[in-house]
């Protein structure tokens, strides 16, 4: 490892450029991604749960924290975008506002229960409240069109952009994805995002050294749910409806298999994750309707052969070689 | 009255039935070298944990600059001016050795700071530079704390502890499961620290804490048994039988 040569050192000073300008490179490969996908549509499916990921990844992979009730997140952010337009008339900025704020204090609320947990018990607290959310969701029909979902959100234009065309709409949302990028990455480059990382490799020593490692677990879930209040958001505006799906377990159980799949604290590992996921599933779908096997079995692979995710595994070997 | 910087009065713990410390008093004074000592299972490590607020004592109070802080949470401690280690190394296994004192630091200064990128941080980084060569480790700043020898991570866990510029450092046992050069080392980095304030220590190796501590205190069975000067004890009758059939290592 100290024996460095100068082609590994060349190497490293890459990757810590790499690593300082990594927005301005996802939002690169955000912006030619879609040319080799099948369906535009599929494309903003990947960018809305690529963010869903990352948001989760930020809890998971910085954290240390495993949450199985992200999909309450992403939900809260879904309803809240839909029911601002659909009930209130507002316009899609103040939906998008909206789903941010609602991810926030969805996740505050799940947060000021669950960070007195860890390890297994942080995933069921998670869990069970996220499944309170749906039940809630399910009976709440007035406000959220229970089993039949939110129905009637309407978004033709976004300013001068065209909503309806696919290729407009992939580049609109993604620039807000991008915009999402650059504000997670200031966060987890941030003192705080130190602070993270030091409660997950050791709490009682991060207890000692003089942090609160509960209000740190508190704010980092709160933030999480800032980016899956709007990945909810933009699934909203994207599908025109809200469906009660988005808060199944189901939703939580995809956020965790596109982590590990893209790998778990690596920035833009989550995105990646979510690209194979749902690539999988819209493409082995068409041959079969048992694709989840073909997902499950990518997922194995990778466990047996590559715990670090692919993003991960291919970011451990440019350091190595 | 002298100067008393760390006091406890009648602090007693028991887990269940089983009582592992009964109404200890005693007071620390300030610019002193304490060891606590003891044979095995006489209370050390739980009076040490009361001290240092890993957990609260079951009776008694623990009096810190005239200050009853007793049961506060622990992160509250390093804020206060008191640090510690622990027994058992514990760093940030997966980040440099520079960031552990790095972070370490930032408790003091900017904890939930979400903007502002690290790497401005440059003078925390400055800072602990300067705490990794007070331990001897600048050779060491860009490596994995993981890849660190046992005593290196001893070493960088003191770094973290002054990061918080205490004026009470715990120690609990400094030198566990080290070499005869590295305890030697760590003897001396003792000494020079306790230079410029208090230092605490639980320790069972007897040459060690004779020949650098100022005062000992001897724990039996859960009670204070002696103290005074390492030579006081030494001579002590009480102590003597104690320890009498115990070989010192």
């Amino acid at each position: 490892m100290d024996a460095a040569t100068p082609a590994t050192v060349a190497r490293r000073d890459w990757l810590a450029s790499a690593t300082r300008h990594r927005v301005l490179l996802a939002a690169l490969f955000l912006l030619v991604f879609p040319v080799f996908m099948p369906f535009k549509a599929i494309a903003v499916n990947i960018l809305i749960y690529g963010l869903f990921a990352l948001g989760f990844n930020m809890l998971y992979g910085y954290g240390g924290l495993l949450s199985f009730g992200h999909s309450a997140l992403l939900g809260a952010g879904a309803y809240a975008c839909g029911i601002a337009m659909v009930r209130y008339g507002l316009p899609w900025w103040a939906g998008l506002a909206g789903s941010m704020v609602a991810g926030m204090a969805m996740a505050a609320a799940m947060g000021a229960l669950a960070v007195r947990t860890r390890g297994i018990y942080f995933a069921m607290v998670t869990l069970a409240l996220s499944q309170c959310v749906y039940y809630l969701a399910l009976q709440a029909t007035d406000w959220t069109g229970g089993e039949n979902g939110l129905r009637g959100i309407v978004l033709k234009r976004i300013g001068p952009f065209d909503f309806i065309d696919p290729t407009t709409r992939y580049y609109v949302a993604a620039g807000i994805v991008i915009a999402a990028l650059f504000v997670l990455s200031r966060i987890l480059a941030s003192p705080f995002g130190a602070v993270l990382e030091a409660v997950r490799e050791n709490e009682p020593r991060a207890r000692a050294c003089g942090f609160d490692v509960r209000a740190t677990r508190f704010l980092a879930f709160t933030l999480s749910g800032a980016f899956c209040g709007v990945a909810g958001g933009l699934q909203a505006l994207h599908l025109g409806i809200v469906p009660l799906e988005t808060l199944s377990y189901q939703t939580s159980g995809a956020a965790v298999m596109m982590a590990l799949l893209g790998g778990m604290g690596t920035f833009f590992g989550p995105f990646i994750g979510a690209g194979v996921f749902l690539l999988l599933e819209n493409v082995v779908s068409l041959y079969t309707v048992h694709w989840q096997i073909f997902v499950g079995l990518a997922y194995i692979g990778c466990v047996l052969f590559f715990p670090q995710g692919i993003w991960g595994t291919v970011l451990a070997r440019l350091r190595r070689a | 009255m002298t100067d008393v910087i760390l006091s406890t009065h009648d602090v007693g713990m028991s887990f269940g039935k089983f009582v592992a410390l009964r109404a200890v008093s005693a007071e620390f004074r300030r610019g002193e070298l304490a060891g606590i000592i003891g044979p095995n299972g006489a209370g050390k490590s739980t009076f040490f944990n009361t001290l240092s607020g890993q957990f609260p004592p079951t009776t008694g109070r623990v009096v810190f600059e005239g200050r009853d802080i007793t049961g506060l949470p622990q992160h509250r401690y390093a804020r206060l001016g008191i640090a510690k280690s622990f027994q058992i190394t514990t760093v940030f296994p997966g980040l440099t050795t520079l960031e552990n004192v790095r972070v370490a630091l930032q408790a003091l200064t900017t904890r939930y700071d979400v903007w502002r990128p690290r790497s401005r941080l440059s003078a925390l980084v400055e800072q602990a530079a300067a705490l990794l060569h007070t331990v001897g480790l600048h050779g060491a700043r860009n490596r994995t704390a993981a890849t660190l020898a046992h005593g290196e991570q001893r070493a960088l866990e003191i770094a973290m502890a002054l990061a918080s510029n205490p004026r009470l450092l715990l120690l609990d046992e400094p030198t566990a499961g080290m070499s005869p050069e590295e305890t030697r080392g760590m003897m001396d980095l003792i000494t020079s620290l306790a230079r410029d304030r208090t230092v605490i220590l639980v320790e069972h190796k007897m040459k060690l804490v004779m020949g650098i501590c100022d005062r000992l205190l001897v724990l039996h069975h859960g009670e204070l048994l002696a103290q005074g000067t390492p030579a006081e004890v030494r001579i002590n009758a009480e102590v003597k039988r104690v320890y009498l059939g115990q070989r010192e290592h």
